[in-house]
Formats: C-alpha cells, sequence, structure tokens
C-alpha cells in the first residue's frame, strides 16, 4: 500500500451556509468593495459624483430663476441668492429656438408640419402597429412633399416664407430628415454600383463612396455654397438651403452606401443562386430577394447613420444658416438676457435636446437590434 | 488572388446579347458622365469669365495680407496665399495628432474603466460615453470655448499647474524648451538605440523561431534601451535642454509656448468626444475575445498578465485596429469644425479668408478636398498594411 495515500475515517462536519448568496449586502460586496482596488475605485467614483451631480442639479434646478421678463430677474443682487439657471430667458426665446425667423402668424404651419411628422413616426417605430406599408409610403413620399409645400407656401392661398426666414429646430429637423430620406435611396443606389459586374459603374461608385467619405462635411458644404453656383448656368440660383440640403444628402448617402454595403456582404451567396435559378433578372433578385434582407441586416447601422447626421446638422451653422445652435448663438448676443447664468442655461437647455434626440435614436437602434437577433436565433 | 465569396457570381465574358448590353450600358455611362462634366465646365469657364474671377493657381504667390492668431511656422502678413496654405495645413496636423493622442489614451482608460469589476467604476465610464457620443461636436466645441474656457481667469489670475504650466483666459501656457550645447549627441544617441532596439528584436524573433522557445526578454530590453540611451546621454552631458517658464510682466505673460484659447477648446473637445467612441471600440474589442481563449491559456499555464499579452490583447487589436482606424480619420476630418470658432487651420484661413479674399472658389475648395482626401487615403491605406499584419493567419 502507499503510504501516503491519505483516507477520511469519519465524515467532516457540514460547512455553514454562506452568510450571503444574495443581496444587496453581497452585492455590495462582490460589486463595489470586492477588493483593495475595486474599494479605491469605487470611493473615487463617488468622489467624482459628489462633485457632478449635487452642483448641476443646484444650478438646473434648486437655484434655477423660473419667472421672469428681463435679464434682472437672473442677478444675484435682485433674486439676492446665488443664481443658477435663468429658464425664463429658454422661455423668451423658445420662439426663435424653435422657428427662427418664421413669421409668427405662419408658425402653425410648422406646428402642423411637426405634429403630422411625430403621427406619421410614432407608429413607423411601433414594430405591433398595422399598415406598415402604407405608412412608410406616407412618411418617406408624401410627407415630404407635403411638408415642403407647406412650410414654404405661396401656393393654396399660403403666404410664402423664403427658406432664409427658416431657423432653429426647424431648420436642424429639415436638414435631418430631409438627408435620412434622400441618403437611403441614393445610399443603395451607391452601394448596388459598387458590386455591380459592370468594371465602369463600379469605380464610378467607388470614386463617388470614396471622395465624399474623404472629405469633411465643412468642405462639402463649403463646395455646395461656393463652388457649386458656378458650375450652373447664369439664370440658374438655387436656395441657399437647398444647396445645402444637396450637400448633406450626397454626403450622407456615401456613409449609408457603405452601412448598406456590408449588409449586401451578409446576405448568403445561396440567396443570389436561388433567385438566379428561380429566373429572377438582376434588379428583380436585388429588389425581391437581396435588399429586403440586406437592409434588415443593418438597421442598427442605418440608425446610426442617422444620429451622426442629425449632429451633423449642427455644421450648417458655418454657412450662414441658423439652426438650433445658431439660433442659440443668437440669442446669447441679446443684451436684454445678458447675466451671467445665460450663457450656462443656454447650453444646458441645447444639449438636453440634443442628447434626448441622440440618446432616444441609440436607444431605439438597440431595442430593435435585440428583436432582430431575437428573430434569428 | 482570392474571390470575394459573398459576391453576386460575375457574368463571364462572352460575346453573347448580355455581355453587348454590359457593354452598350457601360459605354452610354461614360458618354453620359462625359457630357456632364463638360457642360459644367463649360458653364464654369463662362461664368467666371462674366463675373471677371481669376482662373489657375497664380493667386499662391500673391500676398495674402491678413494675421494669423497661431502658426507653427514663421508667418507675417506680407507673406502669400502658398504660405497661408502651409499655415493652414501645420495647424490642421497639430490639431490632429494632439486630438489622436489624447482622444486614444483616454479613450483606452475609459474603454477599460467601463469593464472593470467596480460597478460604480463602470457605469461612470458608460454614462460618460452616452453624454460624449449623443451631443454634437461643434456644440461640445463651443462648450469647452464659450462655457469653459469662457469664464477662465484673466493673466493675473492664471490657474497654475506644476513646471510652469498656466491657464488662463488669453490660453495655456508651457514653459519654453531651450536647446544647449550637445542636445545634437542626444537625438544621434536616442536613433542609434532605436536601431539597435529593431536588430535586437529581430534577431530575438529569428532566435525564437529557430529553439522555438522565448529565452529573452527581448521587448524589456529593448524598451529600457530606447528610452534609458537618450536619458543617459543627456544626464552626462549636464542635461543640456532646459525649460525656462513664463513670466507674469504686468498684465500678460512673456515668453514661454502660449496656445490660443481656440486652439485648447478644438483639442479638447475633439479629444472628449472621439473618446466616447474610441471606448466602446476598445470595450468591444477586448469582448469580443471568447472566454474559452483566456480558460485554455490558463490550463497551458500562461500567467494572467502574459496570458493578457500573448492571447487577448492580440486578437482584441484585430477588432479594433479597423474602426480605431476610421476614428483618426475622423478626427482629421473634424478637426475642420475650428472654422466655428476661428482656430486658423486649413479650412478657415484657405477656404475661408483665402477664398473670401481672392475669389478663385474652385481652386481653393478643389485643393481643401484633395488635402483632406490624400490624408484619408494615405491613413487607410498604412492602418490596413498594418492590420494585414495583425489579420489571423492560415484560416
Amino acid at each position: 500500500m502507499d503510504k501516503h495515500a491519505f483516507v477520511l475515517t469519519a465524515l467532516k462536519p457540514a460547512l455553514p451556509p454562506p452568510r450571503a448568496a444574495s443581496g444587496p449586502l453581497k452585492w455590495l460586496r462582490a460589486r463595489l468593495f470586492a477588493g483593495p482596488v475595486s474599494t479605491v475605485l469605487t470611493l473615487v467614483s463617488l468622489a467624482v459624483l459628489w462633485l457632478i451631480v449635487p452642483p448641476l442639479l443646484d444650478f438646473l434646478v434648486f437655484d434655477a430663476v423660473w419667472r421672469g421678463s428681463g435679464r434682472e430677474a437672473c442677478l444675484a443682487e435682485t433674486v439676492g441668492r446665488p443664481v443658477g439657471a435663468c429658464w425664463p430667458f429658454i422661455w423668451a426665446k423658445l420662439g426663435q429656438l424653435t422657428y427662427g425667423f418664421y413669421p409668427a402668424d405662419e408658425r402653425w404651419r410648422v406646428n402642423l408640419v411637426f405634429a403630422a411628422a411625430v403621427a406619421l413616426l410614432v407608429p413607423l417605430l411601433i414594430p405591433s402597429a398595422p399598415f406598415k406599408r402604407l405608412n412608410a409610403a406616407l412618411f418617406f413620399v408624401a410627407f415630404p412633399l407635403a411638408a415642403f409645400a407647406l412650410l414654404v407656401g405661396g401656393r393654396f392661398g399660403l403666404a410664402y416664407v423664403e427658406t432664409r426666414a427658416w431657423g432653429g429646430l426647424l431648420v436642424t429637423l429639415v436638414v435631418a430628415v430631409t438627408g435620412i430620406v434622400a441618403s437611403l435611396p441614393l445610399g443603395i443606389l451607391l452601394a448596388l454600383g459598387r458590386r455591380s459586374s459592370l468594371p465602369v459603374v463600379r469605380w464610378l461608385a467607388v470614386a463617388v463612396i470614396e471622395v465624399w467619405r474623404g472629405v469633411p462635411l465643412i468642405t462639402v458644404l463649403f463646395f455646395a455654397t461656393y463652388m457649386l453656383p458656378l458650375f450652373l448656368p447664369g439664370s440658374w440660383t438655387i436656395d441657399a438651403l437647398l444647396r445645402v440640403l444637396i450637400g448633406v444628402a450626397v454626403f450622407a448617402a456615401a456613409y449609408m452606401a457603405e452601412v448598406v454595403r456590408g449588409g449586401l456582404q451578409g446576405v448568403p451567396r445561396a440567396q443570389y443562386e436561388g433567385a438566379i435559378a428561380l429566373g429572377l433578372g438582376h434588379w428583380q433578385t436585388m429588389v425581391l430577394v437581396v435588399l429586403p434582407q440586406a437592409l434588415k441586416l443593418v438597421i442598427p447601422g442605418i440608425v446610426n447613420t442617422f444620429i451622426g447626421l442629425f449632429k451633423d446638422t449642427t455644421l450648417v451653422m458655418i454657412v450662414a444658416i441658423f439652426d438650433l445652435l445658431g439660433q442659440l448663438r443668437a440669442a446669447f448676443a441679446d443684451p436684454a438676457w445678458a447675466s451671467p447664468s445665460t450663457l450656462y442655461t443656454g447650453f444646458a437647455f441645447a444639449g438636453l435636446i440634443y442628447f434626448s434626440f441622440c440618446f432616444g435614436m441609440s436607444r431605439y437602434a438597440l431595442f430593435i437590434e435585440r428583436r432582430l437577433d431575437g428573430g434569428r436565433r | 488572388m482570392t474571390t470575394d465569396p459573398d459576391r453576386p457570381p460575375a457574368r463571364r465574358f462572352r460575346l453573347s446579347p448580355q455581355a453587348l448590353r454590359a457593354a452598350a450600358l457601360q459605354i452610354l455611362v461614360v458618354a453620359a458622365v462625359a457630357a456632364l462634366a463638360w457642360s459644367l465646365i463649360d458653364t464654369a469657364r463662362s461664368n467666371l469669365a462674366d463675373q471677371h474671377i481669376a482662373s489657375g493657381f497664380g493667386f499662391f504667390a500673391a500676398t495674402a495680407g491678413f494675421d494669423v492668431s497661431q502658426s507653427l511656422i514663421d508667418y507675417d502678413r506680407a507673406d502669400s496665399y502658398g504660405r497661408v496654405f502651409l499655415v493652414g495645413l501645420a495647424n490642421t496636423l497639430l490639431v490632429s495628432a494632439l486630438g489622436i493622442v489624447f482622444a486614444t489614451a483616454l479613450g483606452f482608460a475609459v474603454g477599460i474603466a467601463r469593464l472593470s469589476p467596480s460597478w460604480m467604476l463602470a457605469r461612470l465610464a458608460g454614462v460618460y460615453v452616452e453624454f460624449a457620443r449623443n451631443l454634437p461636436l461643434l456644440f461640445q466645441i463651443l462648450f469647452w470655448y464659450m462655457v469653459v474656457l469662457g469664464s477662465l481667469p484673466g493673466p493675473r489670475h492664471s490657474l497654475e499647474a506644476p513646471l510652469g504650466i498656466f491657464l488662463n483666459s488669453r490660453g495655456l501656457i508651457l514653459p519654453q524648451p531651450v536647446a544647449g550645447d550637445g542636445l545634437w549627441w542626444v537625438a544621434a544617441a536616442a536613433g542609434a538605440a532605436v536601431l539597435a532596439a529593431i536588430v535586437l528584436l529581430a534577431w530575438a524573433r529569428a532566435r525564437q523561431a529557430r529553439r522555438g522557445r522565448r529565452s529573452l526578454p527581448a521587448g524589456r530590453v529593448a524598451l529600457a534601451l530606447v528610452l534609458g540611451a537618450p536619458f543617459a546621454t543627456f544626464l552626462a552631458l549636464g542635461r543640456p535642454l532646459a525649460l525656462v517658464p513664463a513670466e507674469l510682466d504686468g498684465f500678460n505673460f512673456t515668453g514661454g509656448i502660449r496656445l490660443v484659447p481656440e486652439l485648447v477648446a478644438l483639442v479638447a473637445g475633439l479629444s472628449f468626444y472621439t473618446a466616447g467612441f474610441v471606448a466602446e471600440i476598445v470595450r468591444a474589442g477586448i469582448q469580443s475575445v471568447d472566454r474559452g481563449q483566456s480558460e485554455a491559456a490558463a490550463s497551458l499555464g500562461l500567467r494572467p498578465g502574459r496570458t493578457l499579452h500573448l492571447v487577448v490583447i492580440p486578437q482584441a487589436m484585430r477588432v479594433i485596429v479597423p474602426p480605431l482606424t476610421s476614428q483618426y480619420l475622423n478626427v482629421v476630418k473634424n478637426s475642420s469644425l475650428a472654422m466655428a470658432i476661428g482656430f486658423p487651420d486649413l479650412v478657415a484661413v484657405f477656404a475661408g479668408t483665402a477664398l473670401n479674399q481672392t475669389g478663385q472658389a474652385i481652386e481653393i475648395i478643389a485643393m481643401t478636398m484633395a488635402v483632406y482626401l490624400a490624408i484619408s487615403l494615405l491613413t487607410a491605406l498604412a492602418m490596413n498594411l498594418y492590420n494585414r499584419r495583425l489579420a489571423p493567419v492560415g484560416r
């Protein structure tokens, strides 16, 4: 026998149950104070939170001024305590920030367009809502035409409003929605072109995509504003906003094309072969078989491109079109509201708007991604 | 030569009806593009003639006659537009390089923090990422410029950091490095050390391939050589480089290197914005490496540090490098937002001021776009080469 063998001769007593297998204390220990390093990191994080959150809440809520009609309302001397956000400044400028210099009597038209957009978009975004096809057709085709007619006017008894008077959130949304609606079909065409078997078509598509993706949006806007007019016959004048819309649409289309190309590559080769075996032609194969699968694969990528586009709309300010951020900057110049907290309030307000739009879109993309993922498994 | 397995099967070339139709279609496309280009050029030519705008690059030699607030190379208002172009290009490259360095450092830190076992730190990093990515870059740059830097004190009440660094409403003031005798030798030592390190690494790799095991800590020796040799030379020669801090003289600082607030705001905005994206790329890269890989490495007897170094990081880098490249390109392109706060980058001084003065939109915008395009394509090329080295072998 091996004399090193070790065998118990009696049962060992059972160990006591762990003090906490779950519950808040156990969670705290595992997640926050697992060891010295973890404890230090947690304490540092708490300190950072303590430095940021209470002053922010003080500024936005507890020390804020909510009513008033001029800069005096937001001065510490008048209020007699430290002053946080000056919300009356935002109420007073809300019209300018939303509509720009769109005539006050005609603003119902903008509101109608906003309302129609929400009414059409919300059911489109809810996967279980019925009539998807009709809904999509209305949103992507009928709505842009109707919105254009309503906003510009000059027909059907509506007064004409030149685009130079547009501004604020209206311009932000017009640029974003036009970019979104125009870039998707253009991007699909470019992506198909890039995968075409005809070399000339392929190289043209590659050139267009790479050139627009390789340059900053600002230079595209400069191109549209200063260079494009030189290439058009003297009698043609294109509206400044329209020029910018063209630039944004082509720019976004180049990015969209790469997203769609990813989707096209994700469709198995057998799908093409199956479609050809059924006797479908090139375009039938693409439209009926390949594209629906490809687009479904890249919905998150498409939404991410939309988020990027929405953020990029701020750049139109540089070619003197006053979107939300541009109007905000203009509002800062108003001496009637000049107070120490005006600047901070304006940035807090615009930040909240941009953040809620972009964060909402990214959460929606995540939701769709999970849903599609579930369907595939 | 490999073929893309997902591409639809290419039609074979025969003189079939399909081939004829394809040829005809392509000729038609070429003809249409040529006709469009011709008509555009023709229109532009007559428009330029009508508006009496000169064409060509003759303006390059003309005197620019405007000042630039920050320049890496010598410039004054009597210099030419060609010089302005170089000033703008240098500023664009400076901002891009600073933005890339800071965004990478912060992005990797935040990305790793998101995976930290400390729940609080991971959540904090997550909140940072959401805010950095969901607020427009221009908004963030304006925020840094107008709100953060706008509320800085004047020079007499500057915020002070060690080593003679000051921050005030006039910008960031850094000490001026002054070269002494023998700095040249330090540079030479650095060059020699880099060469020696390359040779050492190649030799160690060959030796490892021959013997089948690692017998030298070549990486560490090389690092010590590259850092140590110049430093030792530096000390041996009696520290031939002095950092002379700026001095407060009346109402302003004299001496030192002053970075204008526009530069500081632009780099801060670019870095904090891009870091949010880099953090997500790093997190996704590390998470993409299967747990089984580190478990397998552990069962082979590798210690955690070596597992990370030899197994996890090389695989994570394959996932990280391509999107990281896109982010670097975005930093270069986004540096053009300098225009919005008046920092004299390429777009601001060349496509902005120079364009307004000369009216030569076609040449100037085409050149500006060509510069960015060239940077993009060159970077993409370099990163693709690097990426190819990282790509999995034998799959």
